[in-house]
């Protein structure tokens, strides 16, 4: 009678090779992206065949969410420092070394000048509640005070010496007078270049 | 294969001789992989990948001195004017002024406005497809990118093209406007300007008996 006998096999399994593409992965991911930066607002961009791509320092980013309301953003900590300052000293304001703190970290935002001063002083929770209910930057067809984007506008190309890109991130679904206002705006600084943010879309064959 | 080898070298303690411990060189790698695929989940959530494309614009130069005598003048034969409204509608109509032609309405669609960009285009603009045939050869490698962008940009701004207006009213959307801006690319029609609508544009759009309001 002979029993047949299995032989036992291991289920070890060797995990170098799977460590080595783990690692690379993620080795990969590391080098080939760079953090996102904190939006205050979602905005569904329109597509187009365009294949420029945005440069990677001194941008001016104008936001414009689904309801119209503007955000406004600069890059860099340091320029983002020295447009408080302006703005400050414009509007006659006074900000503290917290607050200065506090606006250098912010990506976009859109709060009147009247606001900003307590949007500085929320919480992460609180900014997100405010950001649903704010009105955004004012912008209208004059180029008067009133018009605070038009102050936001010079004082970022002041502090870049005119290198900024202007991009303008607009929603699909935003009304058109609101991006009107906007390119009056810009046109009355001499800002005749700039560039609409959209998704790429492959270019139909004709 | 990859635990940790707890036996060691024992068992033969018979013998007087004192032999050192054999220790398992291999060490456990699962931790070290889990640790690997956080990372790699972190760094995908965390991230934005590539940069966005953008559009680029030129507008001109608003000058509020610049006498009307100064202003460029286009020909009446080469002007097109598209008017963009709400539900995603275009009226467009040829020439300028009192001698505008009958408006028509349309839409983005393939067989829309593009289908009428493009014919009005070729017939101004009788090299227009050869773009086509230098981006081929560009492609290929027979032209450098130099060589295509100078051929590139003298057909597209073809004396005798056509000049697209593009004025937008206040029901339009912003999606409207890159969309025009997006077939222009298309059709490589590369003389356009964004304008104000003026009192008359208006009421072609409101009188249209065929304008969804």
């Amino acid at each position: 009678m002979g029993k047949v006998k299995v032989p036992r096999k291991s289920t070890v399994v060797d995990m170098t090779a799977m460590t080595d593409v783990a690692f690379l992965l993620l080795t990969f991911f590391m080098l080939a992206t760079q953090f996102k930066p904190e939006e205050a607002v979602v905005v569904d961009t329109p597509s187009s065949i365009s294949e420029i791509k945005l440069p990677d320092t001194k941008v001016m980013q104008i936001s414009i969410d689904k309801t119209g309301k503007i955000f406004f953003g600069l890059e860099g900590t340091e320029f983002r420092k020295a447009l408080l300052d302006n703005i400050a000293s414009k509007r006659q304001i006074t900000f503290t070394a917290t607050e200065k703190e506090e606006f250098s970290k912010l990506a976009n935002f859109g709060t009147p000048l009247s606001e900003l001063k307590s949007y500085l002083g929320m919480s992460k929770d609180q900014r997100k509640k405010y950001n649903e209910e704010t009105k955004g930057i004012p912008c209208d067809s004059t180029q008067n005070a009133t018009n605070e984007l038009k102050d936001w506008i010079i004082e970022s190309r002041r502090v870049t010496n005119s290198a900024a890109v202007i991009a303008i991130k607009g929603d699909r679904d935003s009304n058109y007078p609101v991006v009107k206002n906007i390119i009056a705006t810009l046109q009355a600084q001499k800002a005749n270049r700039f560039n609409f943010i959209t998704n790429m879309e492959q270019a139909p064959n004709l | 294969m990859a635990d940790i080898d707890t036996s060691g070298g024992g068992g033969h303690k018979k013998g007087g001789k004192k032999r050192g411990k054999k220790l398992s060189t291999r060490v456990d790698f699962t931790p070290m992989v889990d640790l690997g695929f956080l990372l790699i989940t972190f760094f995908m959530l965390t991230t934005s990948m590539s940069k966005p494309s953008v559009m680029d614009i030129n507008m001109p130069v608003k000058d509020e001195q610049l006498k009307d005598e100064d202003k460029t003048k286009i020909k009446a034969s080469q002007a097109m004017t598209i008017l963009l409204t709400g539900k995603d509608q275009i009226v467009y109509y040829f020439g300028i002024g009192e001698e505008v032609q009958n408006p028509l309405v349309t839409n983005f669609g393939a067989n829309g406005i593009r289908k009428v960009l493009l014919e009005e285009s070729r017939k101004r603009n009788p090299s227009l497809d050869s773009i086509k045939i230098f981006k081929q050869m560009a492609n290929e490698r027979r032209i450098t990118e130099d060589e295509f962008k100078a051929n590139y940009s003298r057909i597209r701004n073809n004396k005798n093209g056509l000049i697209v207006l593009i004025k937008a009213d206040d029901k339009s959307k912003y999606k409207n406007l890159v969309d025009i801006l997006d077939e222009m690319n298309i059709t490589n029609n590369g003389r356009y300007a964004i304008v104000d609508m003026t009192p008359g544009d208006l009421k072609m759009i409101n009188d249209n008996p065929y304008v969804k309001k």
